[in-house]
């Protein structure tokens, strides 16, 4: 499992003025799923394309299956990828376009309509060979564009943000169709979204990029629950930033004090606090409920505290409390990270 | 096929292999034709040349050696080592150093002849292994630029650009560089750039006495006069036009769209024929209007009512497309707010869609303008004393006055006025348009025409009608009669058996009639022409809307440059720059062909470009994911979407090579002749039945032609992609 698949070393890529991708690296072992998450324009679909040969490095070297392929066309590359409009071929068939790349690359005819076939039947698509794409419903074109991507077993296969044309209520089983399939497949994947949710579910790793550069890089549960900047913490999930100091192994902010294990840093800080992680208890430090919001599976509350406003989240069994109430905020020993010191 | 290719792969580029056959096996110059016997120089390869001491070519056969032994030494991505930009650039140089350097009458400079004293008899111009190596060396630059990630590393796509870039310098801007050195030379060929201002400023071209005093003006003030009339008048009846078929209730909008598709496959000079049999000195309605209201006949259509007349019912179909478009643009909500705020529909048409209209009006006069500065077969038909710039360039290289650089002079003013109103046009427009296009579909009914402005509309089109009618009438009739200007009119096939008279005898076919080389050469270069010109125009297209690369700005510019060029304007250029060596190919029918080609491109690039932007990117990445290099995307992907783009290009390359004028005037030849320029001898003489005859035989065959490449193209309609059918038609300066 510690084959490496793709690594990037030093990677930069300019569209004239503009950097999209500023001197990024990193390397994903084989048969990992590993997602680029980010804001629009954050360079994620750039990396994406670069590894995909659509784009190729402005400086910095890329490497699949330990060649470099820095200067390689797409075509000259093994890679699969679907795009988030699937990209099939309106006036091919749908065994056609799964053919369409051992067909290409100068599989006789026969074999590669047969080779499609099998895959066809993996994705559970048999017997839909000879419509046309237009014909399919939104689902099936998906697995398709699967199946015309793993057909020739691609040393990668590259999602670039595959659920964003799918129904809401359908991204939740696509993406453990995705998932599984990469499992059953041991294939090694990228994936691009900008859901953080999504990233959360179905990634080994993540990579959080922002303005080109690469954020964090960690499983979902350490970018959770160990962000290390304010971005990265903001950006995933909900999370309520307490500016203060550190000072003899604490963390004090008005009216609010934490013990802080690394007693060796000092000055000006700020922490992370998920809102799932703060209780309310009478036992903590004094707030106000300013809103209470119901939202089905769980009560949301914006408390006001001496620091600043917190964003609660209380189990939909708890007692719900009306706003103007007086409560107490308990922040627990491990509930919270240093997302910023000077 | 398979073992040819496997060749090509094991050799690292198929374009060394051309190389290496270039310099050691074909033959490096122009092979005098037969009839002329020996050349300069006896046939042989660079390599025998240049033993035969014309060490000037020794680079080209040193540098193909030298790559190839670096493709033996390097393995299959040779391109890659450093050497190789440096080796093959430097080849290129010195093959064009030396290409123009040493002439036909010896060398250019004078240190080129102490440095190879064997050059004092001159070099004919490049032959197959000239061009063959040329073509190689290019090849191998753009494998050398793709291997450094030009193109996104694509192979196939930075050969197509390099290659479409040597092409337009090579086919748009060297003749035009060449003309404007040719403006400074004296008719003896001797350089004096003086003579450039003096040429520039003769009282001919610039003279007013027409519009101060008695007499003529100058010819640039002639063809200036004409543009904007025939633009202002075609606007206005391209304006009408529009409005009725837009706007009221006409019962016969598709009678007069297909009218207006006339003009384009009409061959030149028979609508200006026809307009002298209507109302020349001895014409039909001047015979009426004499025999029953005793109006004197006499010579006004002759000059600039005439052209006007002839210029005005072919460009009005084109203002007429251009406005339908702005007209039906315009958003009916606008209107119908208007009226909900008060407005009558006259004050709405006058503040809301007149407004509207305008940025359209202008391109469309604009268009029209420049198409009149381009014309040359209806002022030769119809011209009479009124001179204009297109016809004083022709009589300057084909006339009595031979003076090349007089013409060169007259090109370029002509030039520089289309160039500029070309120029108004795409700048200053193209930020004006009012036109938004939103994706929303706009919901209301277009508001009908005011009551007044109806009646005026009416008035304007119907009469165009009866002309248009009368005018296509002639022709139909006119070479099927013994004499239709004397309104004999007893059915003969006299005339078409003159041009096409035949025999199958004993010997097989016999082709009698005196204008079957001219009607084979017209339909070869045709045939050839089409798909070539459409092979450039989509490539082009491709390369235009789907590849970044350096200097794409430049790349549209020059596109965009052989499309304004006046046709008159190419034919001289192309006279400057091709009978001279390095590239001598005056008189063959290459030059015919290439000749439309980056003429009629510009059309093809649109239409494609059109198509293209509606097809989603990420097929085209799909299919190079997948494996597919950028020629199998395009044939296997983006071919099959664009189909409808295809059909358009190769119509309009077809039927344009059949009745183009300005610029293969010039270049025809005794050997190959074209229809059209058989046409126009059959005009000067007078044998109006037989040109009128041989028109509608041309027609007939563009007609029947459209119909076979239908066919061949086919119009698989993809659902929503049917709406690409409507691919935007546009028509150059002929």
């Amino acid at each position: 499992m510690s084959e490496t698949a793709i690594e990037f070393v030093d990677v930069v890529k300019r569209y004239g003025m503009v950097t999209a991708v500023d001197r990024i690296s990193f390397s994903i072992q084989r048969g990992e799923m590993v997602t680029f998450l980010g804001p629009s324009g954050c360079g994620k679909t750039t990396s994406l394309r670069l590894i995909a040969g659509l784009e190729l490095p402005s400086e910095g070297s890329v490497r699949i299956a330990g060649q470099d392929v820095s200067t390689r066309a797409a075509s000259e590359r093994n890679v699969g990828m679907v795009f988030q409009s699937y990209a099939l071929f309106p006036h091919m068939s749908v065994i056609e376009n799964v053919a369409y790349g051992p067909t290409i690359r100068g599989d006789d005819k026969k074999a590669a309509a047969e080779r499609g076939q099998e895959i066809l039947a993996m994705l559970g698509l048999d017997g839909l060979g000879k419509r046309l794409p237009s014909e399919l419903s939104g689902g099936q074109q998906q697995r398709v564009a699967v199946a015309r991507a793993i057909v020739q077993q691609p040393d990668v296969l590259l999602f670039d943000e595959p659920l964003s044309n799918v129904d809401a209520k359908l991204r939740r089983r696509v993406r453990e169709e995705i998932r599984d399939l990469q499992r059953k497949f041991n294939l090694t994947a990228v994936y691009v979204t900008h859901d953080q949710e999504e990233a959360l579910a179905v990634s080994d790793r993540i990579v959080v990029m922002n303005q080109g550069r690469i954020a964090q890089i960690g499983t979902p549960d350490q970018l959770y629950n160990r962000p290390n900047s304010r971005f990265v913490a903001d950006f995933i999930g909900d999370a309520n930033l307490i500016s203060g100091r550190l000072e003899n192994g604490r963390f004090v902010a008005e009216g609010l004090t934490l013990p802080f294990a690394d007693p060796g840093q000092e000055g000006a800080a700020t922490i992370s606090v998920r809102p799932e992680r703060i209780g309310l208890d009478p036992a903590g430090h004094g707030g106000t409920v300013q809103s209470a919001t119901y939202l089905g599976s769980r009560y949301e509350y914006m408390v006001s505290a001496g620091y600043g406003s917190l964003l609660v989240s209380a189990p939909i069994t708890s007692t719900p409390i009306a706003p103007g109430a007086q409560v107490g905020i308990v922040i627990p020993e491990d509930g919270f990270t240093l997302v910023e010191s000077s | 096929m398979t073992a040819l290719r496997g060749l090509g792969l094991r050799l690292g580029a198929p374009w060394l292999l051309l190389g290496l056959i270039a310099v050691l096996v074909l033959p490096w110059y122009k092979l005098p034709p037969p009839d002329l016997g020996a050349g300069v120089l006896p046939p042989g390869s660079a390599l025998t040349q240049m033993l035969a001491g014309r060490w000037w070519l020794l680079p080209p056969v040193l540098v193909m050696l030298a790559l190839a032994g670096l493709r033996l030494a390097g393995g299959l991505r040779w391109q890659t080592h450093p050497a190789v930009p440096w080796l093959a650039g430097g080849g290129a140089i010195l093959f064009l150093l030396q290409a123009f350097g040493i002439g036909l009458r010896g060398p250019g400079f004078e240190w080129v002849a102490t440095l190879f004293p064997a050059a004092a008899p001159g070099q004919p111009g490049l032959g197959l292994g000239g061009f063959a190596f040329g073509i190689a060396i290019t090849g191998i630059l753009a494998d050398c630029l793709a291997v450094r990630g030009f193109c996104r590393g694509e192979r196939f796509a930075a050969n197509a650009v390099v290659f479409v870039v040597v092409l337009l310098a090579l086919f748009v801007f060297f003749p035009i560089l060449r003309l404007g050195a040719a403006a400074l030379f004296t008719p003896e060929g001797v350089f004096q750039p003086g003579v450039f201002v003096t040429r520039f400023t003769a009282p001919d071209l610039w003279g007013l006495n027409c519009l101060v005093g008695q007499g003529k003006c100058g010819v640039v003030i002639n063809t200036l006069v004409l543009g904007v009339l025939s633009g202002g008048f075609s606007t206005a009846l391209g304006l009408a036009l529009a409005l009725i078929v837009a706007r009221t209730g006409f019962r016969f909008k598709s009678t007069l769209r297909a009218i207006s598709i006339l003009p384009i496959i009409t061959p030149p000079f028979v609508v200006g024929v026809a307009i002298i049999v209507l109302f020349g000195r001895t014409g039909l309605v001047t015979g009426w209007l004499d025999v029953l209201f005793d109006v004197p006949r006499t010579r006004w259509v002759y000059g600039l009512p005439g052209i006007l007349l002839a210029q005005v019912l072919a460009f009005a179909p084109v203002t007429f497309l251009v406005l339908l478009g702005t007209v039906e643009a315009i958003n009916p909500t606008l209107e119908e707010a208007s009226k909900t705020l008060g407005a009558r529909p006259l004050a709405t048409f006058r503040t809301v869609t007149w407004p509207l209209l305008r940025p359209g009006i202008a391109a469309a006069f604009l268009l029209a303008f420049i198409e009149s500065l381009a014309d040359f077969g209806n002022p030769i038909v119809l011209g009479g004393g009124y001179d204009v710039l297109s016809i004083r360039i022709f009589f300057a290289v084909v006339g009595a006055r031979y003076d090349l650089g007089n013409a060169a002079v007259l090109a370029i003013i002509l030039l520089t006025l289309t160039l500029g109103a070309f120029w108004l046009q795409t700048r200053w427009l193209g930020k004006k348009s009012y036109v938004t296009v939103t994706g929303k579909s706009d919901s209301g009914l277009a508001a009908p025409l005011p009551r007044p402005l109806k009646g005026l509309v009416y008035a304007v089109v119907i009469p165009w009608i009866v002309f248009t009618l009368g005018v296509y009438a002639i022709v139909l009739i006119g070479g099927f009669v013994t004499d239709v200007a004397r309104m004999d009119l007893a059915p003969t096939f006299r005339h078409l058996n003159t041009a096409f008279a035949f025999e199958i005898g004993q010997f097989g076919l016999q082709l009698y009639g005196s204008a079957w080389d001219s009607l084979k050469t017209t339909l070869v270069v045709a045939a050839i022409a089409a798909p070539l010109t459409t092979i450039l125009g989509i490539l082009t297209a491709y390369l235009v809307s789907r590849q970044n690369f350096v200097g794409k700005g430049v790349f549209e510019f020059g596109t965009m440059l052989s499309f304004a060029i006046p046709g008159t304007v190419v034919g001289v250029s192309y006279v400057v720059a091709f009978n001279v060596p390095p590239v001598d190919i005056t008189g063959t029918m290459a030059i015919l062909v290439i000749c439309f080609m980056f003429r009629n491109m510009p059309v093809g690039m649109r239409a494609g470009i059109a198509a293209l932007s509606q097809i989603d990117r990420s097929m085209e990445e799909a299919s190079q994911t997948l494996g597919a290099n950028g020629f199998a995307t395009l044939r296997t992907v983006v071919l099959p979407l664009i189909r409808p783009a295809i059909f358009t290009s190769m119509v309009y390359a077809f039927v344009t090579a059949m009745t183009a004028v300005s610029a293969v005037i010039f270049l025809v030849s005794a050997r190959h002749n074209m229809a059209t320029a058989y046409i126009m001898g059959r005009v000067e003489n007078g044998e109006y039945p037989l040109a009128i005859a041989y028109s509608a035989v041309l027609m007939i065959i563009m007609v029947a032609s459209i119909l076979v490449i239908n066919v061949l193209v086919g119009r698989r309609e993809l659902g929503r992609r049917a709406q690409l059918q409507g691919a935007p038609t546009v028509v150059p300066a002929e």
